[in-house]
């Protein structure tokens, strides 16, 4: 039985293990191993084209943390007070949001602002605020930091509700009564108690975005994020760059999510969440 | 200030209801708390005094009459402009700060804010208050049951409240902690001479503490008085059964006046019985009840000769005995009254000899002890109870 867990753990991670060794490379083929050196590390990162693609997706997927932590928090604390089947209607909204498979939300999204640029521009020409022959509004970063936001959103309430909802409610009636204002009151208690919560929803946001490479595919117009830049060059052909990349991404992401579980947990075991 | 023969009156109820959909939570309440004063609302859960208090704290608004804060009527405004501040039933302090952080917040929302140098100094005196030195630091978690409640205690009263609530402050304390801490509640409210209302559904608590107690059912108040009051003249059968121990005898009221009745029982038997409310009679032929506390039952040997200290007698059987250590209870059957519980002091014991499971027995009552009392829970509600202004 330890043998057959022990094969599957290989079989899941074993692979990815092997992408991190074969990162350090010294040939010229991915597929091929000769031990061993950081040549396609130094490599990687002067090729202007990577590097162009990761700043983009850096550049996106802080936006769309941001964005989505802000919007995602305020969401959340106000859907606490929504009660009744509107509260339902929100909840599954929200889980949606979530559960539909990537490909629909960038070709929903694709469409969607395709449709809404195609009514907007003339209106935006006539107004003479853009140039008339090329279009103001087009597929880019907006377009994709607008579809990430939209499904890391839902991440965030999440995330943050469950919080908020294991958060003494006499905390805030508690504050209220010591003469806080309801923004003194949401200041001194309400945000420190769901902190962790929230800062947990910015990295999951944060790692989801920067990884997204269906999304980012149908509605980055002419941008390249990082795993569209991946995706194109494996066409090219592998070389031992790709690999680095997988594991510069794959360290990243991890460290991001371990810090954002430690922090979604560490403050239960301090009584911060009594009630 | 409203100035009444009384003195100033801090908090005031002028016929306030509350409902939560079809639950009435409060029913027409008129509520009057002096300056000064240690106050209870006390009732069983669901009475309405939990909702009462957070109507004085503002966490929730009336549907209809006034609440009155030193006059001035608080109605539509928020629990932060109110001058209450309130010690939560778990305490609810701020888990992410320090206990020096958790007492001085009140002061740190103040506008303009204190200084540093007075919020600390500030601190510090709650904490000699409370006697918690040198906890400045400690979290809050790190404490124990009653130092929580000391903590909730000074964070209540740093900003010197018109009116201090406190929501069943000693529910989550072990027995011998709380007996501690309602002396020192007593004697921290007239050190501080803050107006104290505490709710809660333990009668020995508010018994023990309070100078007026409010007893509620179903969103009214049925009596309102002192310790002595409530114990001694209940006004009917809901209040002598809630507030310590009694033993009932229902029956029918065959003559009132506003002195005493007379009670029928169903075995025909009829037992006298003062009127504590004194002020109007019983209503004949409604359900009665004579109402007796077990302490006032005299109990001796059955030798034949009757005792000359009881108006009414009977002979009864010992069916249980349980020894209190200061007082011994015993359950005894007598005809034509059924069960009857008696305590006798450990006086009375050491001249009886102490009686055991099986033994006949002479008890006894005088009539000045005995209660006659409507009985609420066969009639309904008692028709407007006009509450006796005492003291």
């Amino acid at each position: 039985m330890r043998l057959y867990a022990a094969a599957v753990y290989l079989f899941l991670y074993g692979p990815i293990a092997l992408i991190v060794l074969f990162s350090f490379n010294s040939g010229r083929h991915a597929a091929s191993f000769e031990c061993c050196a950081t040549f396609w590390y130094s490599r990687t990162f002067n090729n202007t084209f990577l590097i162009e693609a990761l700043l983009n997706s850096l550049l996106i997927a802080g936006t769309t943390a941001v964005l989505a932590t802000i919007m995602g928090t305020m969401a959340s604390l106000a859907l606490q007070r929504v009660k009744g089947p509107l509260r339902l209607i929100f909840d599954a909204l929200t889980y949606i949001a979530i559960i539909i498979p990537g490909i629909v939300i960038g070709i929903a999204t694709l469409v969607a602002l395709v449709t809404a640029f195609d009514i907007l521009n003339p209106w935006i020409a006539s107004l003479g605020l853009g140039d008339a022959r090329s279009n103001t509004l087009s597929l880019g970063y907006g377009s994709v930091i607008a579809a990430h936001t939209l499904f890391t959103m839902a991440l965030v309430i999440i995330i943050v509700r469950a919080r908020i909802q294991g958060m003494d409610r006499s905390l805030i009636e508690a504050s209220a009564d010591l003469y806080a204002t309801p923004w003194a009151t949401f200041r001194q208690v309400t945000f420190p108690q769901i902190f962790p919560a929230v800062m947990a929803g910015f990295l999951l946001s944060f790692t989801f975005s920067f990884d997204d490479f269906i999304i980012a595919f149908f509605v980055a117009g002419s941008e390249t994020t990082l795993p569209i830049y991946v995706f194109s060059s494996i066409r090219r052909g592998i070389t031992p760059e790709t690999n680095v990349i997988a594991t510069v991404v794959l360290t990243v992401s991890l460290t991001l999510l371990i810090i954002a579980q430690v922090l979604t947990r560490s403050r239960a075991d301090r009584g911060g969440g009594k009630g | 200030m409203v100035e009444t023969i009384n003195g100033t009156v801090d908090v005031e109820f002028h016929g306030v209801t509350k409902r939560y959909g079809d639950i009435l939570a409060v029913d027409d309440m008129d509520l009057e708390v002096s300056s000064g004063s240690f106050v209870s609302l006390l009732g069983p859960s669901g009475c309405g005094k939990t909702t009462s208090l957070r109507l004085i704290a503002g966490f929730e608004q009336p549907n209809a009459g006034d609440v009155r804060i030193g006059g001035a009527s608080v109605v539509g405004v928020p629990p932060h402009k109110r001058p209450v501040n309130m010690v939560f039933q778990n305490y609810s302090l701020f888990p992410h700060f320090t206990v020096a952080e958790n007492i001085g917040f009140g002061l740190r929302q103040l506008k303009p804010r204190p200084s540093k140098t007075e919020i600390t100094a500030r601190v510090g005196e709650m904490l000699e208050l409370v006697r918690l030195q040198g906890f400045e630091k400690r979290r809050t978690w790190e404490l124990s049951g009653g130092q929580q409640q000391r903590v909730a205690l000074a964070r209540a009263l740093i900003n010197r409240p018109t009116v201090l609530l406190l929501d069943e402050p000693l529910a989550a304390l072990d027995r011998k902690l709380r007996q501690d801490m309602q002396i020192e509640l007593q004697t921290l409210q007239r050190d501080v001479g803050i107006t104290f209302v505490l709710v809660t559904h333990d009668q020995e608590e508010a018994l023990s503490m309070s100078d007026t107690i409010y007893l509620m059912d179903e969103g009214r108040i049925i009596q309102m008085g002192g310790a002595r009051d409530l114990y001694d003249e209940p006004i009917n059968r809901y209040v002598a059964d809630f507030v310590g121990k009694s033993n009932f005898f229902d029956g029918e009221i065959a003559e009132a006046d506003t002195s005493g009745a007379v009670i029928r029982l169903a075995s025909g038997r009829v037992l006298r019985g003062r009127n504590p409310r004194g002020v109007e009679s019983l209503n004949r032929n409604a359900a009665g009840v004579i109402a007796i506390r077990p302490e006032l039952i005299h109990i001796e040997k059955a030798n034949g000769s009757a005792s000359l200290t009881t108006d009414v007698e009977t002979t009864a059987r010992i069916k249980n005995r349980i020894f209190l250590g200061d007082q011994t209870e015993y359950l005894v059957e007598a005809e034509g009254f059924g069960n009857i519980l008696v305590l006798a002091s450990k006086h009375a014991e050491s001249v009886s000899g102490g009686f055991s499971p099986g033994d006949f027995v002479n008890v006894g009552w005088k009539e000045s002890s005995a209660l006659a009392l409507e009985d609420t829970s066969k009639g309904g509600r008692p028709t407007a109870v006009p509450v006796p202004k005492i003291g």
